[in-house]
């Protein structure tokens, strides 16, 4: 596949957020507030990338060359996790100002699937190591864009009268839902699908 | 006996990990788009679950407090990869129905959380029954999910038939589509805050 039909695969067409749902928990957890789901976006993006690139290297250096594939799920997210740490105390060191706009979003993307999913899904798709950045880069865009655009209708729908028990997270899906929908219009696109 | 009883009962509606406290929600959604697809995924994150609880508990006063996350993580990975092997050996169909979810088990944090939350300060039996509960009341949600996505979405149930004809080769698309997820866990999540949870 090209590079241009990765990005868009992986940015619109089978969006991670709502096409494979796949990090729902900091989608629906930080998109309350556009500055959140901006900050979120931000460090998502630098660490998907950096886990993509690691986990590429590994892969193909060290656990395939030795028989140790069974022990990917465990290094990858032993990896990840020490990654985050590293960013954070590398930017802490000699990035005081991108560290106090991500500092507080770092440590919960340990645990975001999202992270993980794309490293996964870089070797079952048999990506090359240009391949996997692109579809990391197109990845981390369309969880900003979703996110992004969510937290602008949430902080309407903070206001709208809805009737109580739908309030907080039920209106939410229910708004997912038709975000959604509306990303199924991009099914085809180049002839991709889900 | 009864608060042993009540560590059981609690995972299966009141403290339902997908529907209450709002975790695993990606394997609830992505996973839920038939009733098999559920029930394996249910059936292979709660193996995981009782399994990590047991162990967790058990070895949880050889653990130091400051390095107990990534033993957990260890733990639970180990039963991770066990549950993909076995599941890619015996059930070669659903593994690929599910793919990448099999090993994202690992990040769910329903697990990690029951972990932190309960083994690390109960026995071994309580552990069991907490995740057996915890676990019952996951394939719980992702059956009853999965079966209304697949009788609405394809007129069938288990790959059998229950629609009659005309409405299967016309059949309501949205609910096997990713919008259809949302859409019914939202109305799920609706049900429990006005009969559950109940608003203030």
């Amino acid at each position: 596949m090209s590079l241009g039909k990765i990005f868009i695969a992986a940015f619109l067409v089978n969006n991670i957020l709502l096409m494979r749902y796949i990090g729902l928990c900091p989608f629906f957890g930080v998109s309350t507030a556009i500055d959140t789901a901006m900050g979120m976006s931000a460090a998502v993006f630098f660490v998907m990338i950096l886990a993509a690139w690691v986990t590429w290297f590994l892969y193909h250096f060290i656990l395939l060359p030795f028989n140790l594939v069974f022990l990917r799920t465990a290094v990858f997210i032993f990896v990840i996790a020490s990654l985050v740490q590293f960013v954070e105390i590398f930017l802490k060191k000699s990035m005081r100002t991108l560290y106090s706009a991500l500092g507080i979003y770092l440590p919960l993307i340990t645990t975001n699937c999202a992270i993980l999913a794309v490293t996964f899904l870089n070797i079952d798709y048999h990506h090359s190591f240009l391949q996997a950045t692109v579809f990391a880069v197109g990845t981390a865009f369309g969880f900003a864009l979703v996110i992004v655009l969510f937290a602008a209708i949430r902080e309407r729908l903070d206001l709208a009268p809805i009737s109580k028990s739908f309030k907080g997270y039920p209106i939410a899906f229910i708004s997912a839902s038709l975000v959604a929908l509306a990303f199924l219009g991009f099914l085809g696109l180049f002839g991709l699908s889900l | 006996m009864r608060t042993r009883l009540r560590y059981f009962t609690s995972g299966l509606i009141s403290e339902n990990l997908v529907l209450v406290l709002m975790i695993g929600l990606c394997p609830a959604l992505a996973t839920s788009i038939t009733a098999r697809d559920g029930v394996g995924m249910g059936i292979a994150a709660s193996f995981v679950l009782i399994a990590s609880n047991i162990v967790i508990s058990a070895i949880r006063k050889l653990i130091p407090d400051q390095v107990r996350i990534p033993v957990y993580i260890t733990v639970i990975s180990t039963f991770v990869t066990i549950v993909d092997y076995v599941m890619h050996a015996y059930q070669p169909a659903l593994y690929r129905a599910l793919g990448v979810f099999v090993p994202l088990i690992v990040v769910n944090c329903g697990i990690l959380g029951r972990a932190e939350a309960f083994a690390k300060n109960h026995g071994v039996f309580d552990s069991f029954l907490d995740g057996l509960g915890k676990g019952l009341g996951f394939i719980l949600v992702l059956f009853v999910m999965g079966a209304i996505r697949e009788i609405l979405g394809k007129g069938t149930l288990f790959g059998s038939p229950v629609m009659p004809l005309g409405f299967r080769s016309l059949p309501v698309l949205f609910m096997v589509f990713p919008p259809g997820g949302f859409l019914l866990i939202g109305i799920f999540k609706a049900l429990i805050v006005k009969f559950v949870e109940k608003p203030s």
